[in-house]
């Protein structure tokens, strides 16, 4: 089962196990880890589950698509080049077994 | 746990320890509660909600809810132990049956009754009627709620003929994603055009244009004149040009009405919706109304307006939230919206009216095109097909107030992008 870890302000995570096929923004939804709200339901249309995915996790991600790069510029918390997502792209399973991911201070 | 309210049981909204009571448990709903606690407030807070489950994102119900590929069960809100965890106290299958503003009570259809300071009613909309012969045959369905869409979803995959009737934003949806069924998918519309009211005609035409491509039969100028059926189940329809339809599976999308009979009965004004003033407030400074109920002045629509949007939802209850905390500001936000149908994502920001002029940016021919809306000679919303980037600029630009005229549109150097990114700073 795939699993994710959020942090938040650098905390030791919380562990939250999801559905394959799932996201990193259904799975914080579904089990009400704070920061992440989803309010456009995950169709990269509000960009208020930014996350930043923690280094080692960087190379199994999915491309980010047009939505998403223009989501990404507009962001509450600050845009990292690198680690910024949106967390409703971020299908579970397959490559994507396991991510950790840091929640921005705010999504609005 | 809850703090008690003040001793003479009325405290004033503006009071942290204020009673909230909310009637409605959709996106407005939930927001209104969530933004409360997030800003403070300490009082009790009650959401009433007439349906049946956990309150539940609507947008996917017409889209990816309904496709061949989408196991996934919807998605709450919030998860079950968000509510109990915010000292939120939710009931569901709950209808608000009465309102009595002299004793500040919601009776509730339980038999009980929940006392308030401040009221927010987000009790949104019902998809409207379609009072021609046969409409109450099975097979004929609405798309509002997630039992509507329930019902859709275990019947797309039996069916052969789909009909649907109204080309709006519901009808289109549903289209697309019943399409993905590999049915026959045929849409009435009774205006010479899809979305006649909600987009300009340029953009109205590539949707049309797309849809028939994509192999639905759409048709306007033509509704449902009566629904055809045996043993209680409608297997076609009879068009009011005459023609006739087969169809083992109906959806009808002509729009919603406001859910505004609690208020009317309690003697609030009602106008297409509760009617509040730009705080959201009702006549009774005490009972307020946010997102699809509400018929709200908005600077943006240059007028009066009641919106349907995921974005009028929650910016709505946003604001109500900080009202009843105290703030006096008007509600201002940038009305924004999307739809997905198949291949073409559209987006909407700023509110168009019928009457604005257009200036095309890109060629619609690609697939990927932008219509800014002018009004008196100033842009008011740009609506973009497959154009993300337009999109969020010309978000940050109306929200800004930037002055754009169809001079400085016209110019071919011209990029909304680039003019959201002189913005300065960026919100």
């Amino acid at each position: 089962m795939p699993k994710v870890v959020f942090h938040h302000s650098g905390d030791a995570g919380t562990v939250v196990d999801a559905d394959p096929g799932s996201n990193v923004m259904r799975a914080a939804v579904q089990n009400g880890v704070a920061g992440i709200v989803g309010e456009c339901g995950g169709q990269a249309m509000c960009a208020t589950c930014h996350v930043y995915v923690r280094e080692p996790y960087l190379g199994a991600l999915p491309p980010v698509s047009e939505d998403e790069e223009e989501m990404l510029d507009c962001t509450a918390a600050p845009r990292d080049d690198r680690r910024s997502r949106l967390g409703c792209q971020l299908t579970l399973g397959g490559d994507l077994e396991e991510v950790e991911v840091d929640v921005p201070e705010a999504q609005l | 746990m809850c703090p008690r309210p003040s001793s003479d049981g009325h405290s004033r909204p503006g009071h942290p320890g204020a009673r909230v009571v909310v009637v409605g448990a959709g996106h407005a709903g939930v927001q209104v509660a969530d933004t409360l606690r997030a800003r403070g407030h300490t009082g009790p807070i009650t959401i009433v909600g007439d349906e049946p489950v956990l309150p539940y994102q609507r947008p996917p119900l017409s889209k990816e809810h309904l496709t061949p590929a989408d196991a996934a069960p919807v998605l709450p809100l919030r998860a079950e132990r968000y509510f109990a965890e915010h000292r939120i106290d939710l009931r569901t299958g709950v209808t608000a049956t009465a309102l009595h503003r002299e004793a500040r009570t919601v009776e509730l259809s339980d038999g009980g009754a929940v006392p308030y300071d401040a009221l927010v009613l987000a009790t949104g909309a019902v998809s409207r009627a379609f009072g021609v012969p046969g409409a109450d045959l099975a097979g004929v369905h609405a798309l509002r709620t997630l039992a509507d869409a329930d019902a859709l979803r275990a019947a797309l995959p039996g069916a052969r003929s789909v009909l649907v009737v109204g080309a709006g934003f519901i009808g289109l949806e549903f289209a697309a994603a019943a399409r993905r069924h590999a049915v026959r998918v045929t849409v009435l519309e009774a205006g010479e055009r899809p979305l006649a009211r909600a987009v300009s005609p340029e953009t109205a035409a590539h949707l049309a244009a797309a849809h028939r491509e994509a192999g639905t039969e759409l048709r306007c100028g033509e509704t449902v004149a009566r629904f055809v059926g045996e043993h209680g189940r409608v297997h076609g329809a009879l068009g009011t040009t005459g023609a006739e339809y087969p169809a083992d599976l109906v959806l009808v999308g002509i729009g919603v009405e406001p859910r505004a009979e609690l208020a009317a009965r309690a003697g609030l004004d009602v106008a297409d919706g509760i009617v509040v003033d730009e705080r959201l407030r009702t006549r009774d400074p005490s009972v307020y109304a946010v997102g699809d109920c509400a018929n709200h002045p908005n600077s943006h629509a240059g007028g009066r307006v009641r919106l349907e949007s995921v974005q009028n939802a929650a910016g709505q209850a946003r604001h109500v939230a900080s009202v009843i905390l105290g703030a006096e500001r008007a509600y201002a936000e940038l009305p924004w919206f999307w739809s997905h149908q198949g291949e073409l994502t559209l987006q909407i920001a700023g509110l168009r009216l019928p009457g604005d002029d257009s200036v095309v940016l890109g060629d619609p021919a690609t697939g990927r095109f932008s219509v800014c809306c002018l009004r008196q000679g100033r842009l008011v919303a740009v609506e973009s097909v497959n154009r993300p980037a337009d999109h969020m600029a010309a978000r940050r630009l109306l929200a800004a107030g930037r002055v754009l005229s169809p001079g400085d549109l016209r110019d071919p150097a011209f990029s909304l992008k680039r003019l959201a990114r002189a913005l300065v700073p960026a919100p």
